[in-house]
C-alpha cells in the first residue's frame, strides 16, 4: 500500500476507483478467454479450434 | 482520460498488436502441426476397428465448422486477437488492482508473470496436445488448467504486492500444489499422432507463447503510460 501513491498512471485514484476499473477489466478479460478458449458451444468450438490448441487449452 | 479507458484503450490496442504477433507466428510454426495431426487423427477415426461404442474425434462433423484454408485460417485469427486481447485485461486488472503499474520498462516482468501463470504452469500438467492425442475427460482437463493458472496468477499477485514472507510462504505453497494434486492423467493409449510431431507442438506453443506475453506487457505498458501522459488526461483529471 505504501508505494501507491509515487505510481503516476494510478494515482490521485482512490481505493474503490481502481477496484471497479480493475474488476471490471478482470470480468472482460476472463469473458473473452472463457468464452474463445472453454465453452462448450459446438460452432465456437469449431471456430476457435485452432486458437485453443495452440495456446494450450483443453480442447476436446 | 479516466482509468477505465485508459485501461480499456491500452488493453485492446496491446492484445490486437501482440495477438497480430502470436497468430502471424502460429501460423508459421503451430498451425501446420495441427493439420498434419489431424490427417492422421481423420486416419484413426476411419479405421474400421472397435470404435463403435467410442466415437474419438467427431468434433468436425458436429455442426458448423470453418472451411480448411483462408477461413478457418480466418477464425482461428481472430479467435487469436479475441483471446489476447482478454490477456491484455487480466493484466491490465491485476495492475490496477494491485496498485503497481506496467510501463514500457518493466512489462518484460509483467509478460513473464502472465506467460508463467497462463500458458507454463498450466503446461507443466497439461502438455499441449494436439487433435488426435489420448486425453482425459475434457471438464476435469479445463478445472485443472484454471486451477493451476489463478493459483499461480494468485502467488505472483501476492508476491508481487506484499514482498514478505507470508506472501512468500504462501505464494510458493499456491505455485507447487497444483502440481501436487496433479492434473487429470493421461489414458494409457497409443496416440495416433506421431511423436516427432507432439514434441515439436508442444515446444513451438511455448515459445510462441512466451513471444506473445513478453511483447504483451512492454506494449501494454508504453501505452498505458502514454495515454497517461496525453493532454486530455490532464484536463480530466484536473
Amino acid at each position: 500500500m505504501n508505494t501507491t501513491a509515487e505510481l503516476s498512471a494510478v494515482s490521485g485514484l482512490t481505493l474503490s476507483q481502481r477496484l471497479v476499473a480493475g474488476l471490471l477489466a478482470l470480468i472482460l478479460g476472463f469473458v473473452l478467454i472463457g468464452t474463445i478458449g472453454f465453452a462448450s458451444d459446438m460452432a465456437v468450438h469449431n471456430g476457435a479450434h485452432d486458437t485453443r490448441h495452440a495456446l494450450g487449452f483443453p480442447c476436446h | 482520460m479516466k482509468l477505465f479507458q485508459r485501461l480499456f484503450f491500452a488493453a485492446v490496442l496491446s492484445g490486437l498488436t501482440a495477438g497480430a504477433v502470436m497468430a502471424g507466428l502460429q501460423q508459421w510454426r503451430v498451425a501446420p502441426l495441427i493439420l498434419q495431426a489431424e490427417v492422421f487423427e481423420q486416419a484413426e477415426a476411419a479405421a474400421p476397428k472397435h470404435e463403435a461404442a467410442a466415437p474419438t474425434e467427431a468434433h468436425d462433423e458436429d455442426g458448423w465448422a470453418p472451411q480448411d484454408g483462408a477461413e478457418r485460417i480466418g477464425y482461428t485469427v481472430a479467435a487469436d486477437l479475441l483471446t489476447a486481447v482478454g490477456f491484455a485485461f487480466v493484466l491490465a486488472a491485476a495492475s490496477v488492482l494491485s496498485g503497481i503499474e506496467v510501463t514500457a520498462r518493466n512489462g518484460v516482468v509483467w509478460g513473464l508473470a502472465g506467460y508463467l501463470a497462463f500458458q507454463l504452469a498450466p503446461a507443466f500438467g497439461l502438455p499441449p496436445e494436439l487433435p488426435g492425442m489420448p486425453a482425459a475427460e475434457l471438464v476435469s482437463r479445463q478445472v485443472w488448467w484454471w486451477g493451476s493458472a489463478l493459483a499461480t496468477a494468485t502467488a505472483i499477485f501476492g508476491i508481487a504486492k506484499f514482498r514478505n514472507g507470508p506472501a512468500l510462504a504462501i505464494g510458493a505453497v499456491l505455485l507447487v500444489l497444483p502440481h501436487v494434486i496433479g492434473a487429470p492423467p493421461q489414458p494409457e493409449e497409443a496416440s495416433s499422432v506421431p511423436a516427432h510431431l507432439a514434441t515439436s507442438f508442444a515446444a513451438s506453443t511455448l515459445a510462441v507463447g512466451a513471444a506473445f506475453w513478453l511483447a504483451l506487457g512492454p506494449l501494454y505498458g508504453w501505452l498505458s503510460e502514454r495515454l497517461a501522459r496525453t493532454p486530455a488526461t490532464t484536463k480530466a483529471m484536473a
